[in-house]
């Protein structure tokens, strides 16, 4: 990271002038896409080494609105198509987005087997409860129970519990976020970025139209007389694990993440549940070669490479 | 006499009795010794016990198939013989006695408590080796305690020394592998077996009533030093070779094979072979390799494949350069035939996802047509910028062939058009850049100043989404358009071949791995039934070489099409491409590959009478 780039770079210089987002006003959408941009100009790589990467829904239409390499990719694909891009090319700092319908169910998958991979990638999951594009049915994050206006039912399924799942999937960094909290979340991107393997941030962010339950005033909790939102940093909560050898710390802190997890209705948690520094697929790969500690692989796969070794071993 | 045309088998139960180990070995013997050699195998998909039969053919001249019948029979247990139980309905087949050639040589272990009687064959020859035995005397005259554990590991030694006997082939030929393969610490076993071999040659001679054996092995040193492959190894290699950086895959017969390959490679390879959570991450993941501007690619089987169709649309609206996706055929539909031959998917590996798109479909007629054209599907992944799919299918997978080399160091490499600074001026970089040829020069990530965005959805030559009319016109013609570009460039020796003589009583039509069985019948249809027949093999299927198919078929005089599927999917194509219907069909959808004495069997009925569809099996 060139320090004369950091002092250049702010959040204009990852915006978009001429593209416009076609969120509903109100949407946490643009909270998430301000904070990136604001975390983006932290962070100090110019926008061509970075890659935002997303799924379908309104939060896929994010890279759109971000002045950097990006691809608007599938229904539930985002991880797997960033982990191409990253292993491709590991000078690029991957970002992903998507929302909680497209990471948690139909991606349900990709979330827990990326996990596990621990590459070096940064996951914004946008959780507003709802599928917001196809008109406010419920996403895996709606609680049994639960009726939106939109809803024709109640929702007869549990929820997931993405913090428990991501813990248990073996991601190395677990944040919670709120949208509308923009301070703290451009501070969250900026730790999972620079976290070394996967790091999940779950963004809690109001859908204006179609959920009428996460709104704002709930956020803020009206109804309750105090800011439902809080910082588990300014309880004395550390989810950092301060020895990754020590076993028991490591259970412990994974507990403690999952204990958070469950705490929802007057007072929600937010800041970093989780972070442990574990070797990435990255490092593994450079045990197996050691040229990738160093180099990636779009600049070591050369076309027309002799191959008589090889096929000297079938004769 | 008939000196080095040679149809060897050896069945016996999976992982247990050492079948492909034992086969390959005496392949390979064969193939250092010069001659040319096809062998295939044929397993159940099941993990220990059932039944494995592996054929050897070796010949004189470049042979690419296998024959029905057998000279010599190496039965590692009574179902090879006799088959299943009628009681048996699970996994049930019929033995193999019955392709044995009249004269030809059953080699059993005596111990196995066979009942020969119900061998009612006088027109064969039974030699029985008690393996075992063959196995102590040999080590104990070495002065060693025999221990059934440490040494009967060389039982089949005794089937294949005695195979060596009766075709007059020095076991030495066989030593000298073994000797290769043993790790430097069991080096003292090659005396061992050396020994075994030597034993069963002798008692093989013994117990062989007749004088002379039917077939001989000649070695031809002239011919040394050919590789001896499987379709799955060369299509591996000729990635490493392509530069392909990054294989994902998810476990599935037979295609895994290709990637467990690679995986061997990579510490030696700039490759990172990717095991994936399923075929829809491994596509996905190749996608986004190749648009970060990496040669990538897949490798899956039918199921797979299947998982992979939004993948595939979704590189080809972004224009991603490849990837390519190696589609090893198994017998559909579902789950279908897990480990046979068939080519089913030709038509799912033409519309393999929603909407119209543009895509390259190739299928290889061998291995090394497999290697070869996948090779050039990361040219034309990158020169196109749309997927490839290399059909190939469990025939070529798994079939071991000789060949001098995979001939990939003269192809040429085509990374296609890359975007410049300059090509801008003062303009915003236009990913899908609308021009005369629809190619738009590509930026890869990472590149200062190439900025782009795409998508899924329908999008501007910028990449934002867009459902203007006239943009979608634009942007669909733009894309379709590439397939037209690449029909014009393609080379037409990659797109079709015309083999045998360019008029003939027959032309077979075909396209895959059908090319072994066709290629190795033309000379026998000459010479036993007086047909000259010629070979139209069609490797584009996408896009479709249509006015060079037109004009081959309306001159040929009768035209046969050869297929392993139900329905002749390439003359489905044909006809909707060129308006000509085949009305003669040769079809096979057991599971099997096509002999070479079945695509003779077809061209002769079809040459006699108007039959229409003629379907084939031979269990």
């Amino acid at each position: 990271m060139a320090i004369a780039e950091t002092e250049r770079l702010t959040a204009k210089t990852f915006a978009v002038e001429d593209s416009h987002p076609d969120w509903c006003g109100g949407c946490g959408d643009f909270g998430i896409l301000s904070a990136v941009k604001q975390a983006l100009a932290l962070l100090g790589r110019p926008p061509h080494e970075v890659a935002v990467i997303s799924g379908i829904g309104c939060a896929g239409k994010l890279p759109h609105y971000i002045n950097s390499y990006g691809l608007h990719s599938l229904h539930g694909r985002a991880l797997n198509v960033a982990t191409g891009v990253k292993l491709a090319n590991q000078n690029l700092e991957v970002l992903v987005a998507g929302g909680d319908g497209d990471g948690y169910g139909i991606g349900a998958g990709y979330f827990v087997n990326s996990g596990r991979r621990n590459l070096n990638i940064a996951y914004m999951v946008h959780n507003n409860g709802v599928y917001g594009l196809t008109k406010g049915q419920a996403a895996p994050t709606m609680r049994r129970g639960e009726k939106t206006k939109g809803m024709a039912e109640a929702a007869i399924q549990e929820s997931v519990n993405p913090i428990g799942l991501a813990i248990a999937s073996g991601y190395t960094f677990i944040a919670r976020g709120y949208a509308m909290a923009q301070p703290d979340l451009v501070d969250l991107i900026v730790r999972a970025v620079q976290h070394r393997g996967t790091a999940l941030i779950d963004i809690l962010q109001p859908c204006p139209i179609y959920n009428d339950l996460m709104t704002i005033d709930f956020f803020r909790g009206r109804d309750v007389g105090q800011n439902r939102i809080y910082r588990v940093a300014d309880e004395g909560f550390e989810g950092r694990v301060q020895d990754p050898s020590n076993t028991d710390e490591v259970i412990a802190k994974q507990q403690a993440a999952i204990a958070k997890s469950f705490e929802w209705g007057d007072r929600i948690p937010t800041g970093v549940l989780y972070q442990l520094e574990a070797p990435t697929y990255e490092d593994e790969l450079a045990k197996r070669l050691p040229e990738l500690a160093t180099a990636s692989l779009v600049d070591l796969a050369i076309p027309g490479r002799d191959t008589s070794k090889i096929q000297d071993a079938y004769r | 006499m008939k000196q080095n045309a040679l149809s060897w088998m050896i069945g016996g139960p999976a992982l247990t009795g050492g079948v492909n180990s034992s086969a390959e070995l005496f392949a390979k013997a064969c193939a250092r010794a010069g001659l040319h050699v096809f062998s295939n195998i044929e397993y159940h998909s099941n993990i220990m016990g059932r039944h494995i039969s592996y054929r050897v053919r070796t010949s004189d001249t470049p042979v690419h198939s296998h024959v029905e019948h057998v000279d010599l029979l190496l039965a590692l247990d009574a179902e090879t013989l006799f088959g299943t139980p009628s009681y048996q309905d699970y996994q049930r087949h019929g033995g193999h006695l019955h392709r044995l050639a009249p004269d030809g040589v059953v080699i059993l272990d005596a111990n196995d408590k066979i009942d020969r009687t119900a061998i009612e064959r006088d027109d064969i020859h039974v030699v029985a080796l008690a393996y075992d035995e063959v196995v102590r005397e040999s080590v104990e005259e070495l002065g060693v305690a025999f221990n059934a554990r440490r040494h009967s590991v060389m039982r089949n030694m005794v089937p294949i020394g005695a195979s060596c006997a009766l075709l007059d082939f020095d076991v030495s030929h066989v030593l000298t592998l073994v000797a290769e393969v043993l790790p430097a610490r069991h080096q003292d076993m090659v005396e061992m077996n050396r020994h075994v071999l030597q034993h069963a040659a002798d008692q093989a001679r013994q117990a062989y009533a007749k004088e002379d054996f039917h077939v001989t092995l000649r070695p031809r040193p002239e011919r040394v030093g050919q590789m001896l492959i499987k379709g799955v190894d060369a299509v591996g290699i000729a990635k490493i070779h392509a530069g392909c950086g990054f294989q994902t895959y998810y476990p599935i017969a037979p295609a895994s094979d290709e990637s467990v390959m690679l995986e061997r490679r990579q510490s030696e390879y700039p490759i990172v072979v990717l095991q994936a959570e399923d075929e829809i991450a491994s596509m996905n993941m190749a996608v986004g390799a190749a648009h970060a501007g990496l040669r990538a690619s897949t490798s899956t089987a039918g199921p797979g494949f299947s998982l992979m169709a939004e993948g595939i649309g979704f590189a080809s609206i972004t224009e991603a350069p490849g990837p390519v996706v190696v589609l090893w055929q198994r017998g559909g539909p579902s789950t279908g035939l897990p480990t046979r031959q068939s080519q089913q998917d030709l038509r799912f590996a033409l519309q393999p996802a929603h909407g119209e798109f543009p895509h390259i479909v190739a299928a290889p007629g061998d291995a090394g047509e497999a290697a070869r054209i996948t090779h050039m599907a990361f040219n034309w992944g990158d020169r196109y910028q749309m997927p490839v799919i290399v059909l190939a299918d469990k025939f070529i997978a798994n079939s071991l062939v000789t060949l001098d080399d995979l001939g990939l160091d003269d192809l040429p490499v085509d990374r296609g058009e890359f975007w410049t600074l300059e090509m801008n001026g003062s303009e915003p970089y236009r990913r899908h850049r609308l021009t005369e040829s629809g190619i738009s020069p590509r930026a890869t990530f990472g590149t200062p100043g190439g900025q782009f965005v795409t998508t899924s959805d329908e999008h501007t030559e910028r990449g934002r989404i867009d459902e203007q009319v006239e943009n979608r016109m634009a942007q669909m013609d733009k894309r379709m358009q590439k397939l037209d570009l690449a029909a014009r460039e393609i080379p037409a020796e990659w797109q079709y071949e015309l083999a045998g003589p360019d008029d003939a009583d027959v032309t077979i039509v075909g396209w895959g791995s059908t090319r072994g069985p066709i290629l190795d019948a033309l000379p026998v249809l000459e010479a036993e039934h007086g047909i000259t027949a010629n070979f139209l093999q069609i490797r584009l299927l996408r896009p479709f070489p249509a006015s060079v198919v037109r004009e081959t078929l309306s001159r040929a005089r009768r035209a046969v099409l050869v297929e392993d599927n139900y329905m002749g999917q390439l003359g489905m194509l044909i006809a909707e491409q060129t308006g000509i219907k085949l009305e003669r069909m040769a079809l096979k959808y057991d599971g099997r590959p096509f002999s070479q004495d079945e695509v003779v069997e077809a061209v002769c009925e079809h040459s006699v009478a108007d039959i229409g569809r003629l379907v084939l099996s031979h269990p």
